[in-house]
C-alpha cells in the first residue's frame, strides 16, 4: 500500500468519514460543471428537494455543445440551446458562478480552471468529465465522475469513493526537439496499454517531467485516463508556482507566501512507497501517431504498422478490428498516409503553447489542396492571447480556419464533424470509432505541431523536418 | 419495438435473475455504448432506445441488442475493460433503460464501474475461463437464464455454478442498499464542516 506520496497526503486531508460500504467519504475542494453531465444531476436535486451545500466551490462553463463558427444566441441547434439555457438557469438558481460565452472566461472546463487559478496544488478536483485528470498537473487529486456523483458533490461537497493504488511513472532523460508531452503520453499508453491504469493513480516524475512547462504537464495528466488511470499527477514545484502567481483565483499577498510553503510539503517524500514503479527514457521517444481505434494503438512516425501476430493473442481481435475500421494494412508506413481533415484544439492540446508550436510549423507554409484544417482555441483567454501574438494571422495566412473556443471536433457534439470515412489528424485525445461525429470517421491522434505538418503536406508527416535548428528550444 | 418496463433498482441488492445476453470484445468504450450525439439531452429518459446505436446500425439487425431472443434480457456478459473512455453516466443509464440489471465481465473501466454502482447495477468480475465458458454456453443456448447471488458471490446458469469476484466495498454497498450514497453523505454535515475548517486552502493557507 502506498504511503507518503502526494496522493496519500492529499487523500488524508480530505477524508470526511468511512462509509458502511467500506468506501471513503472524500471532500471535494473544486467542483467543475458543464452542460452535458450536469442537467440530470440538478433534476435529481430538485426531485429530492436538496440544496447545494457550497455553491461557491462549484464553477460552471459551457464547452461541449458550443458552435465554433457563430456563437450568437439562440444557437442554431435547439438542443444545444436548451442545454446551455438549462445550465444557465441551474447556476443562477443555486448561486453557482458561471462563465458564459463572451465573459472572457469561457472555454473548455479543463482549460479555464487552471488559467483562472482555480486549480491549485493539494486540492481534490472533480468534474463530470473523464479528462478531469488534467488538473493533476498542479499536484491535485483530480478525477472524472458520473452524473449521480455530480449530484452528490452538489448536495454534500463530498463523494463516496475508494482509494486508488499509486504507480510512479519515472521518466528520465529529456524530450528531443519535435517531441512533445503528447508524444510522451502516447508512448506511455502504447507501452503500458489502455487498461494498465485501472485501479491506479499515476504519479509522473523524473527529470523529463520536471522540465515540462505546466501546459505540457496538463497534456500528460489529461491523457492518464486514456491509459486507464482515473488520476494522473505531477508533484508541484517552482514551475507550478510561477504559473499560478497572479492568476485571478490564486492566493494573494501573505496568503501567497503561506500557500507556497504548504504546497512544498505536498510532494511525495523521498522515502514514499508506491504500489508500483515503471520507468521510461525520454530520449527514446520520437513523434508518435495513433493508427487504430484506441489511444494505445500508436507507433513512432518512422515505424511500420505492426502485424497483428506481433501482439499477444488476446489483443489480436481488437488489432484486426482496428485495421478493418481504419482501412489500412499492416506492414506499411504511417508516414505519408493521406488525410482529409486537420483539427487543432481540445483540452489536451488547445492551449497557447500548443497553438504556438503549431503556428511555428504553419508559418510561411500553406495547407495542402483539398485539406480542411481548423484551429479551435481552448478558451476565450487562449484565443485572446493568441490573437495578441498574431497567431490567428499566421494560421489564416497559411489557410487554416480560426474558430471560436469550445470542444469542437474532439467529440463532435457541435456542428464540427467528420463526414463519411474521412480521416483526421487531430490534437485531441480519443480515436474511438465514431468519436468525431461520423460512424465511419477515422482519427489519427498526434501532437498539434504534427497536425500542422500534416495539414501542410496533406499526409501524416514527421514534424522534425519542419523545425529549424533554432526553433522549439 | 416497445420494450417491457422493468423497475429500476432500489434498496438492498442481493440476488438478480434474468435472461442473459452476450456482447463479445475487449475495450468496448462508452462512445460505442452511447454515441456522443445522443448526449444532447437534459434528461436520461430516451437513452434506452439509443444504446449501441452505431454498432447496431452497422450490423443491420444482427447486433445482440437487436436479436428478438434477447429482447427481455437483463444480464449482460462482456469481456475485458468494458466501459472505458468517457465518464458519461449516459452509458450505464442507456444500458439500464434498455433493461440491463447486472453486468458480468473480466474487467471494467473504473468510472463506468462507479457509475453503474451509483445506479444499483452490479459489475461482477469473473476469470477469463469462466467468461469464455459462460459466453459459449449462452451462445449455444441463447437467452439462457442466469442467477446472480451476491451473498455467496456466485452465478449459475442452467447447468453450472461459478464463483465470481467483487471488491468488498462496492459489494457491501449493494447488499446493504447503501449504493445510493446521497443521504449518507449529507448526514455527515458536521464532519464535512470539520474537514473544511482544517483545509489550508479554505483557511488562508494556515496549516
Ligand atoms: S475537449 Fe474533448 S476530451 Fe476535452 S472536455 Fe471537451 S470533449 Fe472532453
Amino acid at each position: 500500500m502506498s504511503s507518503k506520496t502526494l496522493y496519500d497526503k492529499v487523500w488524508d486531508l480530505h477524508q470526511v468519514s468511512q462509509l458502511p460500504g467500506g468506501s471513503t467519504q472524500l471532500f471535494i475542494g473544486l467542483h467543475l460543471i458543464h452542460e452535458v453531465t450536469s442537467p440530470q444531476a440538478f433534476s435529481a436535486l430538485s426531485e429530492k428537494n436538496l440544496a447545494v451545500l457550497s455553491p461557491e466551490r462549484t464553477f460552471g462553463t459551457v464547452d461541449h455543445i458550443v458552435p465554433t463558427l457563430n456563437q450568437n444566441r439562440p444557437f442554431a441547434d435547439p438542443l444545444a440551446e436548451e442545454m446551455l439555457s438549462t445550465l444557465e438557469k441551474n447556476c443562477s438558481t443555486y448561486g453557482i458562478p458561471f462563465f458564459g460565452i463572451g465573459s472572457g472566461k469561457q472555454g473548455i472546463v479543463h482549460v479555464i480552471a487552471p488559467e483562472l487559478g482555480l486549480t491549485q496544488p493539494g486540492m481534490t478536483v472533480a468534474c463530470g468529465d473523464s479528462h478531469t485528470s488534467t488538473h493533476g498537473a498542479f499536484g491535485a487529486i483530480a478525477f472524472g465522475i458520473g452524473t449521480s456523483q455530480v449530484r452528490d458533490v452538489l448536495a454534500s461537497q463530498t463523494l463516496a469513493i475508494n482509494k486508488l493504488k499509486v504507480r510512479r511513472i519515472f521518466v528520465k532523460g529529456q524530450l528531443r526537439k519535435g517531441v512533445y508531452a503528447k508524444d510522451l503520453i502516447l508512448h506511455i499508453i502504447r507501452k503500458l496499454g489502455v487498461k494498465a491504469g485501472n485501479g491506479f493513480a499515476y504519479e509522473f516524475s523524473g527529470p523529463a517531467i520536471e522540465s515540462l512547462p505546466m501546459e505540457g504537464r496538463m497534456t500528460l495528466c489529461n491523457m492518464a485516463i486514456e491509459g486507464g488511470a482515473r488520476c494522473g499527477y505531477v508533484n508541484p514545484d517552482q514551475v507550478t508556482f510561477d504559473y499560478l502567481k497572479g492568476r485571478m483565483h490564486a492566493p494573494k499577498g501573505k496568503d501567497w507566501e503561506r500557500a507556497i510553503a504548504w504546497w512544498k510539503t505536498l510532494s511525495s517524500n523521498e522515502n514514499a512507497i508506491f504500489d508500483d514503479e515503471i520507468s521510461f527514457d525520454a530520449n527514446d521517444i520520437v513523434p508518435t501517431v495513433t493508427w487504430g481505434i484506441t489511444p494505445g494503438q500508436s507507433i513512432a512516425i518512422n515505424e511500420s504498422l505492426p502485424q497483428s501476430t506481433t501482439f499477444e493473442v488476446k489483443d489480436r481481435p481488437i488489432t484486426e478490428e482496428a485495421y478493418s475500421y481504419m482501412k489500412i494494412e499492416p506492414g506499411g508506413k504511417i508516414e505519408g498516409l493521406k488525410i482529409d481533415v486537420c483539427f487543432i484544439g481540445s483540452c489536451t492540446n488547445g492551449r497557447l503553447s500548443d497553438l504556438r508550436e503549431a503556428a511555428s510549423v504553419a508559418k510561411g507554409n500553406h495547407v495542402a489542396d483539398g485539406i480542411k484544417a481548423f484551429v479551435v482555441p481552448g478558451s476565450e483567454k487562449v484565443a485572446l492571447e493568441a490573437e495578441e501574438e498574431g497567431l490567428d494571422k499566421i494560421f489564416l495566412e497559411a489557410g487554416f480556419e480560426w474558430r471560436e473556443p469550445g470542444c469542437s471536433m474532439c467529440l463532435a457534439m457541435n456542428p464540427d464533424r467528420l463526414e463519411g470515412d474521412q480521416i483526421s489528424a487531430s490534437s485531441s485525445n480519443r480515436n474511438f470509432k465514431g468519436r468525431q461525429g461520423s460512424a465511419s470517421g477515422r482519427t489519427l491522434l498526434m501532437s498539434p505541431a504534427m497536425v500542422a505538418a500534416a495539414a501542410i503536406t496533406g499526409k501524416v508527416s514527421d514534424v522534425r523536418h519542419f523545425l529549424k535548428d533554432d526553433s522549439n528550444s | 419495438m416497445i420494450r417491457p418496463i422493468t423497475p429500476f433498482p432500489t434498496g438492498a441488492i442481493k440476488q438478480i435473475e434474468g435472461k442473459s445476453i452476450v456482447l463479445t470484445g475487449n475495450d468496448i468504450d462508452t462512445d460505442r455504448i452511447i454515441p456522443a450525439r445522443f448526449l444532447k439531452c437534459v434528461s436520461f429518459d430516451l437513452l434506452g432506445e439509443q444504446v449501441f446505436a452505431d454498432d447496431r446500425k452497422e450490423l443491420k439487425g444482427e447486433h445482440p441488442f437487436d436479436l428478438p431472443i434477447n429482447q427481455d434480457a437483463s444480464i449482460l456478459v462482456v469481456n475485458e475493460n468494458f466501459g472505458c473512455g468517457s465518464s458519461r453516466e449516459h452509458a450505464p443509464q442507456a444500458l439500464m433503460r434498455w433493461g440491463i440489471r447486472a453486468i458480468i465481465g473480466k474487467s471494467f473501466a473504473e468510472i463506468f464501474f462507479g457509475n453503474c454502482l451509483a445506479l444499483g447495477i452490479p459489475c461482477i468480475k469473473a476469470s477469463e475461463k469462466i467468461i469464455e465458458s459462460l459466453q459459449q454456453s449462452i451462445t449455444s443456448n441463447p437467452g439462457d437464464f442466469i442467477r446472480i447471488n451476491l451473498e455467496e458471490l456466485s452465478i449459475s446458469d442452467s447447468s453450472i455454478k461459478y464463483n465470481v469476484l467483487m471488491d468488498p466495498g462496492p459489494l457491501e454497498m449493494l447488499k446493504s442498499g447503501a449504493w445510493d450514497a446521497t443521504s449518507q453523505l449529507i448526514n455527515k454535515r458536521s464532519e464535512i464542516l470539520e474537514v473544511m475548517k482544517n483545509l489550508p486552502y479554505l483557511n488562508n493557507f494556515k496549516y
